[in-house]
């Protein structure tokens, strides 16, 4: 067990944690602005099934990542249009129709990919790119600047997405919508316009999440590839208090701890494999318990807005 | 009006939900053609297309559909994805109440579920594993797969080729096959040479392929140069060796040798058809159960698929070879 203080073990717990963390940098993050504009979108799984299938797909049959990359973006829009038409224009209970959309999601990648390319197949996908200068620092090199774009371009939306909810006048709207949407409309924001732009990006941002699975972490497809990746994405946002610094850490909490496990398992700690397999879970159970922020929670949060209502 | 609305739009959703999910499945139709064929069902665990254990048995039932005349000799449903037990004792009950002649259970969760079954349904056979129970029935088979003989063999050449000394194997939970194909790769590492360092990682999931794919890279990140591993989740691992490019790989249940050609030294496959057609000839004869199958390399059942885009050394090939010789003969014994 002494190896576990290793540079070679430490460099590589971190390494897969920065990389575990992409995909639920990505859907988080995205589900962060949907939410904070006031819609609870529980589809993200399903989202990402079908980005990472049609990232897959157009990847397979072109050969070109960037394609397959624009296509996993497209398609989560297009899921994103649907969760607004549902949740916005015809206000349906929230919760509800994000879990049809999820279902949708399983179902529709799945069939694609039974009929589109039947069995598992490998495709290249991104590959890591050492960055020059900052990847020749030792360790950090190997562990923030190896890695590959879908997994730089993760971390870089994380002040990104911070810069716009916190800086902008769009960040501005978005908030006020999903804290007092009748006030907004009053000062002639559209809160529809808003509502539909905030779900349809957490939704294209949650295709990426996807196509990092497909096209840079696994570089395959797979039915139900996500395996309910979505829903800790989801959890990871109230986790994170609605602010992408705290997603930041929250999904870096739960990466690191999970390739924590993988890496004890191989260095054969003598510890059963199904409790250190619960760890990550248990840790994020305990984490939303105690740290999660309800202030923070958008007010207007699952609520439909409807003029003159309130 | 507004929750009229509301209910409309979840109808929509729902609906068609559910179309898409039941397209993937089969529906059992009315079958039946002038000589009435022999209709057989399976449910299957994970999808068709797993590239492992529904995919051995989807396959075998297909090649055998071929070789009695097609559709209208043998009429084969089928439902996958069935993780969840109450929906597979509901299909199962299904095919059975439709007259299907041999319903398959494929999977060591559904034993319950044919347990209670089958005794409703006494004119039809019941197949199920990876198992030993028949339940004292007398329409109930059980099968199951001496996972640790491939695992053995595959073990003696993974032995004979790494040159780190350190192999890596990935598994989903410690139980069924998964743990025997597991236990019989490590007896036969050890008999080459006890002092490689053999790690395995459980994932806990059979599914969660992104941590299955991590779970390889680790291994890889600390010197393994050799992998193997069981389930449907494997192709990441397969995946993390593709992309690492010098790390082979050891397969079982399906031959794996084509998500990473030329990496995937072996494979061992799950054959089913001889069994199949054993169950279907015995039905027509009028057995309908009451006995085991255990698949073996020296009834068939089991081979080793040696990838031909790999280069495999003289040597290592007859090793293996010896290895396969030996278990099929007694002379070596690899315990589950």
């Amino acid at each position: 067990m002494n190896e576990i203080f290793t540079s070679t073990v430490i460099v590589g717990i971190l390494t897969s944690a920065v990389r575990l963390a992409t995909p639920y940098l990505y859907a988080s993050i995205g589900e962060a602005f949907a939410q904070t504009s006031g819609v609870v979108n529980l589809g993200v799984d399903g989202i990402m099934l079908v980005g990472g299938f049609a990232g897959f797909y157009i990847t397979l049959i072109t050969g070109n990542v960037w394609l397959g990359l624009l296509a996993a973006m497209i398609a989560g829009l297009l899921m994103g249009l649907l969760m607004s038409v549902i949740s916005v224009t015809l206000k349906a209970e929230q919760g509800i129709s994000g879990i049809g959309l999820y279902m949708f999601g399983l179902g529709f990648s799945s069939l694609l990919f039974k009929e589109l390319v039947g069995t598992v197949k490998t495709i290249d996908g991104f590959s890591a790119v050492r960055i020059p200068v900052l990847g020749n620092i030792p360790f950090l090199g190997d562990i923030f600047f190896n890695q590959s774009v879908l997994v730089y371009a993760a971390f870089l939306l994380v002040p990104l997405a911070w810069f716009v909810l916190d800086k902008t006048t769009l960040g501005l709207k978005i908030k006020s919508v999903g804290q007092n949407p009748a006030a907004a409309d009053s000062l002639g924001v559209s809160v529809d316009r808003v509502r539909y732009f905030s779900v349809c990006l957490g939704a294209t941002l949650a295709g990426l999440a996807g196509a990092s699975l497909s096209l840079s972490l696994v570089n395959l497809f797979q039915e139900n590839l996500t395996a309910g990746l979505g829903f800790i994405a989801v959890a990871l946002v109230y986790f994170g208090g609605w602010r992408p610094l705290g997603i930041l850490g929250g999904a870096l909490l739960f990466s690191t701890v999970n390739s924590l496990q993988l890496w004890m398992q191989v260095l054969g700690a003598e510890i059963k494999s199904d409790i250190l397999v619960m760890l990550p879970y248990i840790l994020t159970i305990v984490a939303l318990a105690f740290a999660a922020n309800r202030a923070r929670q958008p007010a207007a949060l699952n609520k439909p807005f409807e003029r003159g209502e309130n | 009006m507004k929750n009229h609305r509301l209910f409309v739009v979840l109808s929509i959703v729902i609906l068609a939900a559910m179309v898409l999910t039941s397209a993937c499945g089969a529906v059992p139709g009315a079958g039946g053609g002038a000589n009435k064929p022999i209709r057989v069902a399976v449910v299957m665990p994970s999808s068709v297309t797993d590239m492992a254990f529904s995919q051995s048995m989807y396959s075998a039932l297909k090649a055998v559909q071929t070789e009695m005349g097609g559709e209208s000799a043998m009429e084969l449903k089928y439902s996958e994805n069935m993780f969840k037990v109450p929906d597979a004792a509901a299909a199962l009950r299904d095919y059975a109440s439709q007259g299907f002649d041999i319903v398959i259970g494929h999977g060591s969760q559904y034993g319950a579920s044919i347990e209670e079954i089958a005794p409703d349904f006494p004119d039809t056979t019941f197949a199920w594993g990876t198992d030993v129970n028949t339940f004292g029935m007398k329409n109930v088979y059980a099968y199951t797969a001496a996972a640790e003989e491939g695992g053995y063999v595959n073990g003696v050449m993974a032995a004979l080729l790494t040159k780190s000394k350190s192999i890596g194997v990935t598994g989903p939970v410690e139980v069924g096959d998964a743990k025997t194909y597991i236990d019989g790769f490590s007896q036969g590492v050890a008999s080459v040479d006890p002092n490689i360092n053999l790690s395995k990682t459980w994932t806990g999931s059979f599914s969660d392929v992104a941590l299955m794919t991590e779970a390889a890279k680790t291994h890889i990140a600390s010197g393994a140069d050799v992998l193997t591993g069981s389930s449907q989740s494997v192709v990441g691992s397969i995946g993390a060796a593709k992309e690492a490019g010098n790390v082979l790989w050891f397969g079982t249940q399906s031959d794996q040798a084509s998500l990473a050609p030329n990496l995937v030294v072996s494979s061992q496959v799950y054959d089913w058809t001889k069994m199949i057609k054993e169950i279907i000839d015995n039905h027509k004869k009028g057995t309908l159960g009451g006995t085991q199958y255990k698949l073996q390399l020296k009834n068939d059942g089991l081979k080793i698929a040696y990838n031909s885009g790999y280069s495999l050394p003289a040597d290592v090939k007859a090793a293996a070879d010896k290895a396969i010789e030996g278990i099929k003969s007694g002379s070596i014994t690899v315990q589950p």
